[in-house]
């Protein structure tokens, strides 16, 4: 008996040296697909909140491009190797907001960490992205951006064009092309993301469905509907353009803005956030203008977002879920994210951010850095303009790549192609569908 | 005649034949037991719930017109990748085996690209062709021929092909020269000796006499570009454009780990392993036979 006690006090004692052991630092980590300048912010950010307190400690690592790090993200949580926090671009947002029981909710993380956190500071445009619509946040908005158009003035001279003539529509920018092509430039056009640009962004801003049930955010049930006369129309132009040499097609991602801060493209639709390496590499004078759109329709309507989200994944201790609700309420706070702002060319997502940038009179001194969230905040949202909500939406936007790669090689009309592009996309829809009921 | 050896009692073949047997189990019947397991599901991708689906897996495979074009792809890819491999192995090997001074230096030069790993192969061309940066890319432009494999289905094709082949360039180099090595020169000299030019030795003797080897390399090379060239697709081209180099094992490769849809390519797994399992058998009934060891 006296053993067993002996056994049982030393353990109990063990455990007591354990305990204050573990209460040392508490480490958790966090996967993102950041890399060159961005890498080097997103560093920054971190050794900032590592040196602001000496509680916690994040160690971040990079894991390939947005989708390669939501599925090593995927991989590891189902060998239960998973990070703290799971960087999860725009597009994974409806396979993560479907795997109910992969992830602590936003507001629940931030609940019983008892960390003060008010998702009424985020600017609605971004966080409805990652909102239930019972209005509940689900996830932290990290990097949004939304496509605008780069201009470089230098070959704009050279092609005999004033740089800054009016380029707010297709049709102008046409025109543009017709005149850069007649005088010799090699790559009059390009563009990153084209389906997210000229697809997804495209029918919000025209104000026409992306898929049915406003874009999927109404329920699993929805299809697509992105071959409208009106996309088809756009897509048709493209393909055109890549025909007669004006468009120079780079690749399904932003391989294109290489070419463009290398200075041989003329005109490209990129990511606002395409700034921080712009800035940094152009050896001539850039522009920034808002994305042409039709004049046959209205007015333009508003661009959504691309970029990330952060969520903090499942099975992790209470001390470790806390440290992850203390960095995540660091990266919302006003300095961090005015500053993000500024250096990256993403958008402000808290309003206070975006506000503080205005005093501080950054704007005027970088003209054309505010474009990006004008264009997203010009107008009231609509069924058709508040994002997209769409399953295995990574696989489906490789389908809509390979279709377009059709129309620009000429083998296939942009009807033909978007037909197709619905069509295979819709099976996967389905195929989401059933597995997520 | 053959020769047959008889244990008594069974224990010691057992035991002999048992380590084999381990390792087939291990690595080859519970893997596929998994595959055709798991090509009855549809799981979601965290592994949170599954769903029994019956044969609906291979039932939304077979009525996809891409997956069935993927068949065509991997015939044209695996037939040029053995063929053009084999042929540059065999020539340099011919060549190899003439050499009188630095054989050995030429003989590790050529070997020299087995060594580097299919993936690391695959952004090493696509270095050179790369549309902005690349050398091979910009002299084509020079010449006048634009080239864009990103693009370009027929570009794409010829460059995984290339960037394939190439390491196995030096694989077979190395069975054929030993095969080369292994002719006795006593035969070759006599044809020379009665008047048989370089060519006609060529063709009546020598290869003849390498089949066995040809046969072999055939056998593997077949299977390298069915099943091992994936990170050479996936690093060069990801099976585009419009999966015009999308074999049918970068598919199980995408499906699964790129698109996290198990169930599919569980299912996919299960057709290539029948699909490799008929073409073995085909090689070793009809194309054996006219091999002379």
């Amino acid at each position: 008996m006296k053993t067993i006690k002996a056994i049982i006090a030393s353990l109990a004692l063990f455990s007591m040296f354990a305990g204050t052991a573990a209460q040392a630092k508490v480490e958790i980590q966090w996967w993102h697909a950041f890399g060159g300048r961005l890498g080097e912010l997103l560093d920054e950010q971190v050794n900032k909140f590592n040196a602001s307190q000496d509680k916690y400690t994040v160690v971040h690592t990079r894991k390939g491009n947005y989708s390669e790090t939501l599925n090593a993200g995927i991989a590891a949580f189902r060998a239960g190797q998973h990070p703290n926090i799971l960087m999860v671009f725009e597009v994974g947002t409806a396979s993560l907001m479907a795997a109910k029981g992969a992830y602590v909710p936003m507001y629940q993380l931030m609940k019983d960490a008892g960390q003060r956190f008010n998702p009424k500071g985020f600017v609605s445009a971004v966080s409805g992205y990652y909102t239930t619509t019972d209005g509940k946040m689900l996830s932290m908005p990290y990097n949004s951006s939304t496509p605008v158009l780069w201009v470089n003035k230098d070959l704009m001279k050279k092609a005999g064009l004033d740089p800054e003539m009016d380029l707010s529509t297709w049709k102008r920018v046409g025109n543009a092309l017709d005149a850069a092509k007649a005088k010799g430039i090699d790559m009059p056009f390009c563009t990153c993301w084209h389906s997210w640009v000229h697809l997804e962004n495209f029918s919000a801003y025209h104000n026409i469905p992306f898929a049915t049930k406003s874009n999927g955010f109404a329920g699993l049930d929805t299809e697509l509907a992105f071959n409208s006369p009106v996309h088809i129309k756009h897509i048709q132009t493209l393909g055109k353009w890549a025909q007669e040499g004006k468009f120079k097609y780079m690749g399904r991602r932003n391989e294109a803005g290489k070419n463009f801060r290398a200075g041989e493209c003329m005109l490209m639709t990129e990511s606002s956030a395409g700034y921080a390496g712009i800035k940094k590499e152009a050896k001539f004078e850039f522009g920034i203008r808002h994305l042409p759109y039709y004049g046959a329709t209205e007015a333009p309507q508003n661009t959504i977002i691309g970029g990330s989200s952060l969520w903090a994944l499942s099975g992790k201790s209470k001390e470790e879920n806390k440290a992850t609700a203390a960095f995540l309420a660091f990266l919302s706070r006003t300095d961090i994210q005015a500053k993000w702002h500024q250096d990256t060319g993403y958008l402000g997502v808290t309003t206070a951010a975006a506000s503080a940038t205005k005093k501080s009179g950054f704007y005027k001194s970088n003209p054309g850095t505010d474009l990006a969230g004008i264009q997203m905040m010009r107008n009231k949202v609509t069924q058709n303009s508040k994002g997209l909500r769409l399953g295995s939406f990574d696989q489906i936007r490789g389908i809509i790549d390979e279709e377009m790669e059709g129309v620009y090689n000429g083998t296939k009309t942009a009807q033909v192609a978007l037909d197709s592009a619905v069509k295979r996309g819709n099976v996967l829809l389905r195929r989401f569908e059933r597995a997520n009921k | 005649m053959e020769k047959r050896v008889f244990f008594k009692g069974w224990w010691l073949p057992a035991i002999l034949v048992a380590p084999q047997l381990l390792i087939s189990f291990v690595f080859f019947f519970y893997p596929s037991g998994q595959a055709i397991w798991n090509s009855l599901f549809l799981p979601d991708p965290f592994g949170l719930k599954t769903e029994f689906v019956g044969l609906d897996n291979f039932r939304f495979l077979l009525s996809d017109p891409y997956y069935l074009a993927s068949f065509k792809t991997t015939v044209i890819f695996s037939t040029a990748v053995s063929v053009s491999s084999m042929a540059l192995g065999l020539y340099l090997a011919a060549l190899a085996d003439r050499l009188i001074k630095g054989a050995g230096v030429y003989q590790t030069l050529l070997i020299w690209p087995y060594a580097i790993a299919p993936a690391i192969a695959g952004v090493l061309w696509l270095f050179m062709f790369n549309g902005n940066i690349g050398l091979a890319s910009y002299y084509l432009k020079a010449l006048g021929y634009e080239w864009n494999h990103t693009l370009k289905g027929d570009q794409a094709m010829f460059l995984v092909i290339l960037a394939s082949s190439w390491g196995r360039i030096s694989y077979n180099f190395l069975f054929f020269l030993a095969g080369l090595q292994a002719i006795p020169k006593s035969i070759i000299e006599a044809a020379a000796i009665d008047g048989a030019s370089f060519w006609k030795r060529f063709g009546t003797i020598v290869i003849p006499l390498l089949s066995p080897i040809t046969f072999f390399l055939l056998v593997v090379n077949i299977v390298y570009a069915f099943f091992d060239t994936f990170g050479v697709i996936h690093t060069i081209t990801s099976g585009g454009p419009e999966q015009s180099t999308t074999i049918l094992v970068y598919k199980v490769f995408s499906d699964g780990f790129v698109s996290q849809d198990l169930g599919s390519s569980a299912a996919q797994s299960v057709i290539l392993l029948v699909l490799v399992g008929i073409l073995t058998v085909i090689q070793f009934k009809y194309i054996e036979r006219k091999v002379h060891y």
